[in-house]
Order: C-alpha cells, then structure tokens, then sequence
C-alpha cells in the first residue's frame, strides 16, 4: 500500500452514505448561476433578461486564461443577470433562470450509450474541456484545460487521478467510481491523449475496497493505466501528497505539479471530462453528499448548478440540533453562512454537523507538545507560523515557509489547546502572498 | 620589590591608555559623522511613543525626514499635533502650517440591535480572517465584524469593543489620531475627521454601497442612499456615491439639518448638548 511519508492525521471517516446510489435530484423551477463558479477571473455573461436558453446553451464566457465557460443547466427564459448573495454573503453576479420544460442544445449526446472510441485529437481535446467549461471537481474549481497547456520544453510523464476521496463524510467519488468507471476510464484516456504521457495512475483509499476492485477489473483493459491502492490517511489526495505517494516525486516548494512531469486530476472530473469528450456535454450538474450522523436521509445527490440550496435542505429535511450546514467536506469545507444560496461547480457536499460538534473548545496555551508538527504533511510548523502570524512578522513567516501551507488543517485538527492554528496562518499567508507580491512589482 | 611591580604596572597602563587616548582622538577627527544638531533637537520635541502614525517606523526617523527635507509640508505628527509642529517650525525656523486635530469616528452603527446577527461566528479572533470567510454575522458586507482588530492595534488604549453593542467605541480623551486602526481594519469603517468646536461631529455611521433595499434588508439604521441630506444642507457638504452619503467635514457647519432629514438615522451627531424635551422625559420618568 502507498503513502507519503510526512506528517498525515486520520480522522473519523464516517462515510455514511457509501451505499446510497446516486439520484437525480429534480429539476427546480428556478436556477442562480454564479458567474464565478471556478478559481480564477469571473466568466462575463452573455444573456440578458428576456433571453431564451437550452439546457447546455453557453451564458457566460471566459475572457481570461484562468476562467471557464458557463452553460445554462436548464431550458428557459433568463429572468434577469444581478448579484445575489452567495454561500458567505457577499453579493456575487449572477444569472437567473425561470425553467421551462426540459429542452436541450441538439449537439449534445443525451443517450446513455458508453462511447470508447476517441475520435478527437490532442489540440480538439483540449479545446473542447475548454469549450464545456469542465473545472476540477475536487473542491478547488480550477479551470482544467489551464493544466494540460503545457510548456513545449515540459514533458508530461504521469497523468495521475485523485480517487482517494481521503475527506470523512463525502462519498460521490466513490459513488462515481462504482456507477460510471468505465466512462471515467474513458475520460482519462482522453486525458492522457491531450497530454501525451504514456502513463496514468490512479489512487484509491484503501477504505473503498469495492471501488478499488472495480476500477483495477475495468483498468485491465487499459495497458497504459495503473490502479494503486493508498493507504487510509488525510490528505492523501492533496495533489503533492498524491504525487509523492504514487510516483516518489516531489514537487518542489512553489511549484507546480508539470514540474516532475505530473498532471493531477479528480475521478469525477474525469468523468466530467468523458461526458465534455465523447457526448459534448457542457458541465451542468454537481455531485452532492448529503450526509451528517444525525441526518434525516443520506444521499447522494446529482444536481443541476444553480438548484437553491435551501430547496434542497427542505427536501433531505434539516435534522434537530444541527449546529451548522458545512458545504465542501469538514477538513477543508466552509460552513455556510447564508443557506439562500445555491448550487456552484465542484459543492461536494452538504454535512450536517451536530451542534455539540460544531463549536469550537476553549482556547488555551500552547502546551509545545509538537503534535501539529507530526500532523504537517508539508513538514512546516504550524504553532511557530501561528505566532509569527499573530505578530504580523510575514518576512519571517516566508522564511518558515507559510506559502507552502496546502490548508489541509491537520495541525488544527489535533491540536489539544484548540488553537485555532491554521485561521491564523491563512491570514498570515493571505498577507505573506500580498508582501511578495508587491515586492516582485 | 613589591613596590617596584605596582610603579611598573601603573607606568605600562598609563602609557597604553594614553597611546590609545591619542588614537582615539585623531580617529575621531578623520571620521567624524557630521550629523545635523537638529534632529537631536526635533527627536527631543516629538513624542517618542514610535507610533509610527506619521507614517515613519519612528520618531527618530520622523526628525531626519523633516530634516532632509527641511520643511512639515505634508509631514504631521498626529500625536503631538499642533503644538510639537509650532515646536519642530521653530527649530527649523519656519513658520508652522495649522493642522487642525483630528479624531478617528466608527462609521458603522450595526450594532446587534440595528443589525441582528444572522449567523453565529465562534472565533472573535481576527477581522481579517472573518472578513474573508463571510459577509458578517449580520449578513451586511459593508458592516463592523466586532473581532476588535482595531483595537488590538491601538496603541494608545482609545478603542474598545462594547460587548453590549459589539461595535468599536472611540474614548476621544485617549484618540491621537495616529491612523492605525484606519489601515488596520479591512472594511475601511474608521476615518479620521476633524474634532471640530467642542468635539461636536456629524457624520454618516454606515459604509454600505448598496442599493436601499439591499443595505436596509441586514440593517436598520443603513444609508440607503436616498439623498434627502445632500439636498437639504445648505453648505453643500454632502455628496452621494455609490448610494452613499458623505459628510466632508472641512465644510460642515454642524447645523444637523441632515440628521433629522435622514429617514434611516444614519447620520450620527456626537457631544451635542441633548434636547430639552427629552431631558424633562428624563426626569419624570425616574420621579416615578
């Protein structure tokens, strides 16, 4: 079994709703896009109030590198293009959709039929994942055809895909990997086509046996594409955590994964990219846990983007003493502050966290037991950080390496004085970034 | 014999001391630091807290600044104020430019009452890790997150959150006006105004751009940029930006003519003497 070697915690796993398969959730009567759904620039609408859209039609567009297209998810008529409140609160431009029917763009494959055969060569490839405005789906959005433009002199070796779903609660990647491996397969054959590597890995967790099995069956077929399983151990699928463990490459500090010849991508993503490949299907929907110990129902849910997400709790039902809803998974996930909001790109989940859970303990001392330490699996020192955060002293916290912090809240998680360690290192590597920045101007 | 060490000893010290006297002495006339006899002087003068409000790390560093440049224009120390810049004006031998003193106002009256918290944030840690997890737990983007970053950089002991309100409060006996907490805090909600006649202000307790019905929805007491104000002051101190209004305070004539124009009571009128009628409601009520 594979892993990597420094620091690493292991959390409750807690993954409740692994046998649930996944449901369409029902089409809503109205839909909110974000513009901003991804990392990077906002995509610039294209319609305005009175338009008339398919499903699958484009709304807005990238003007940017780090952007990505954006599809309507239903047919109807576009009510209007204001911002609107989003998961935090602050007012995001957004675009609203009454929904009509169900009538999609005709260029897109809407049979459920396995297409193998990749038709489209490397350059086609990744200007349709462009075209579908496919991100990845592993929570941070980022736009995926930016990661196959490499540089001439690069030479992609690996292509390596996240399975290890390595956050408690969520289940849709393992969903995704027991119903649609084969389309995934697919998906990352196109992948490893658009990139020219001879080789993908994949990794699973060792807690998903079934999925494991299945995809190392489907893989056989496949000479060019590896299945490992991982050890059960957060954050194994953090991307320079992942690669470590599957090839014993290391990124270096500030780099990016093309520079050990590494291309990083989430299962569902492939899948995503499968559907954007073989079928021209635009990314419309999102994959959703609903999940929570006291959960009323355990779900796995695929839903259109922009589905309000308090239709979605009054449907699953808001269990008793739920202290907050955390959308994204309870390591790196944010609670959510305004449950007005709706559906984005890559909202894996919506946990229910009991309120005995959700408060934090009582902050005291630090007790220099070095537990964060062991946790950090960038091998940095999350309580010397915190202070030097707290002081404000970021020359120093560059030097101790704050930029190198992946925010995987390991050294929290552990922490038997509840300091809240990695708050303050955001802020100290949010000012830290803004220091260089303005240095290297 | 023993006499004869101790002579030895004395006469070998005093012939090193003195050859080290000696160099010493020329050393120090080739490499002398020709260094202005004014800035020990204006470095008496200011304050020493090293505050770093004029925008220099300290004060020290403030004296070689008016020094070199050989004039205060554009340099104040906030903390001395008028009468240090009268002091450094006379050692440089120039005439001092008036400044009049200012005072740091909390441009946001979200209290939990006007703005009723929405959600609950459990870490009161810092304003700008809060500011960029969320809106606010009034839900109000423009809004006092209550964390105290402000008043953790202060300095001087002149901010202090009230835990009743959970907003900022000024003690204006302690503000120097020194501008940290106008930089410190990340919604821009601190401003620096004039003191004005007997610490008489008027100016707009809210900082949210948005459109009336948006700003009003989080706050009760939100500009909701209707302009009654700008048009009824006479001084033409008002201006509307962004559904916002703007009390330039160099133009104030602190007549309150707004402040019971303004429908949200979003304008704030501080140290004025308390109406008549409510002083006598005043009275009767604590006869009772």
């Amino acid at each position: 079994m594979k892993t990597f070697k420094i620091g690493g915690i292991h959390p409750e796993e807690n993954k409740l709703a692994k046998e649930e398969a996944i449901e369409v959730f029902p089409i809503p009567k109205q839909v909110t896009l974000f513009v901003t759904q991804h990392l990077g620039a906002p995509s610039t609408p294209i319609v305005q109030a009175g338009d008339k859209v398919k499903v699958g039609q484009l709304v807005a567009t990238a003007q940017t590198l780090v952007c990505a297209n954006l599809h309507s998810p239903v047919s109807g008529t576009v009510v209007k293009v204001e911002p609107v409140p989003d998961m935090t609160g602050y007012r995001k431009l957004a675009i609203t959709i009454d929904v009509e029917d169900d009538i999609w763009e005709e260029t897109i494959d809407t049979t459920s039929e396995i297409r193998k055969e990749i038709t489209l060569t490397k350059p086609e490839i990744i200007e349709r994942i462009k075209a579908c405005g496919v991100v990845g789906l592993g929570g941070a959005c980022f736009p995926t055809h930016v990661k196959y433009m490499v540089p001439p002199e690069k030479k992609v070796d690996y292509i390596i895909v996240n399975g290890a779903e390595c956050e408690p609660y969520i289940t849709t990647d393992h969903r995704i990997m027991l119903e649609n491996g084969e389309e995934c397969l697919i998906g990352v054959q196109a992948l490893l086509i658009a990139s020219g590597a001879p080789e993908a890995r994949i990794g699973i967790e060792a807690n998903k046996p079934d999925a494991f099995e299945h995809l190392q069956r489907l893989a056989s077929q496949y000479p060019n594409i590896k299945v490992f399983k991982l050890k059960t151990k957060y954050p194994q699928g953090a991307e320079k955590q992942l690669i470590k463990s599957l090839t014993g490459r290391e990124v270096p500090n500030g780099k990016l994964p093309i520079e050990v010849g590494c291309i990083v991508n989430n299962i569902t993503t492939t899948y995503a990219i499968y559907e954007a490949v073989q079928k021209n299907k635009p990314l419309i929907e999102t994959y959703t846990t609903i999940s929570g110990k006291r959960a009323k129902t355990l779900k796995n849910y695929k839903i259109r983007l922009g589905t309000s997400i308090s239709e979605v709790l009054s449907t699953v039902g808001i269990p008793e003493n739920t202290g907050k809803i955390v959308s994204g998974g309870p390591m790196m996930g944010k609670a959510i502050a305004n449950i007005n909001s709706y559906f984005v790109k890559g909202m894996s989940s919506l946990l229910f966290i009991d309120e005995s859970e959700s408060k934090r303990g009582v902050v005291e001392e630090c007790i220099r037991c070095g537990k964060c330490v062991t946790a950090c699996p960038m091998g940095l020192e999350p309580y010397l950080l915190y202070a030097l955060a707290t002081r404000a002293d970021y020359e120093e916290c560059e030097k101790h390496g704050i930029m190198n912090c992946i925010e995987c809240g390991s050294c929290q998680y552990g922490c038997p004085a509840f300091r809240p360690l990695l708050d303050m290192i955001r802020v100290g590597k949010n000012k830290t970034g803004y220091m260089i920045r303005t240095r290297n101007k | 014999m023993t006499g004869n060490v101790i002579i030895d000893a004395a006469i070998l010290l005093g012939i090193v001391g003195l050859t080290a006297a000696i160099i010493l002495y020329f050393v120090s006339k080739v490499f002398k630091v020709i260094e202005d006899p004014r800035i020990d002087e204006i470095a008496a003068v200011l304050p020493g807290a090293n505050c770093g409000g004029c925008g220099y790390p300290g004060c020290r560093t403030l004296a070689e600044a008016i020094v070199k440049a050989g004039s205060i224009e554009g340099i104040f120390c906030p903390v001395g104020g008028e009468k240090t810049a009268q002091k450094i004006a006379d050692i440089l031998g120039i005439s001092a430019a008036s400044a009049e003193p200012k005072i740091a106002v909390i441009r946001c009256n979200g209290s939990c009452e006007n703005a009723p918290a929405k959600s609950f944030y459990d870490s009161t840690l810092s304003c700008a890790f809060a500011h960029s997890l969320f809106a606010g737990e009034s839900a109000c983007a423009y809004g006092c997150l209550g964390c105290g970053d402000c008043a953790a950089a202060c300095k001087f002991n002149a901010i202090y959150i009230d835990k009743l309100t959970k907003l900022p409060v000024i003690v204006e006996e302690a503000c120097v006006a020194c501008g940290i907490c106008v930089t410190t805090c990340p919604r821009n909600i601190i401003e620096l105004r004039n003191r004005g006649k007997n610490g008489k202000r008027v100016y707009v307790t809210c900082r949210n751009q948005e459109k009336g019905a948006w700003a009003k929805k989080n706050c009760n007491v939100a500009c909701i940029g209707c302009g009654k104000c700008a048009k009824a002051c006479q001084f033409e101190a008002i201006t509307l930006t962004n559904n916002l209004a703007y009390i330039d305070y160099t133009k104030c004539k602190l007549c309150k003519k707004c402040v019971s124009e303004c429908p949200t009571q979003a304008i704030t009128a501080v140290n004025f003497p308390a109406p008549k009628k409510e002083k006598i409601e005043v009275s009767t009520t604590s006869e009772e």
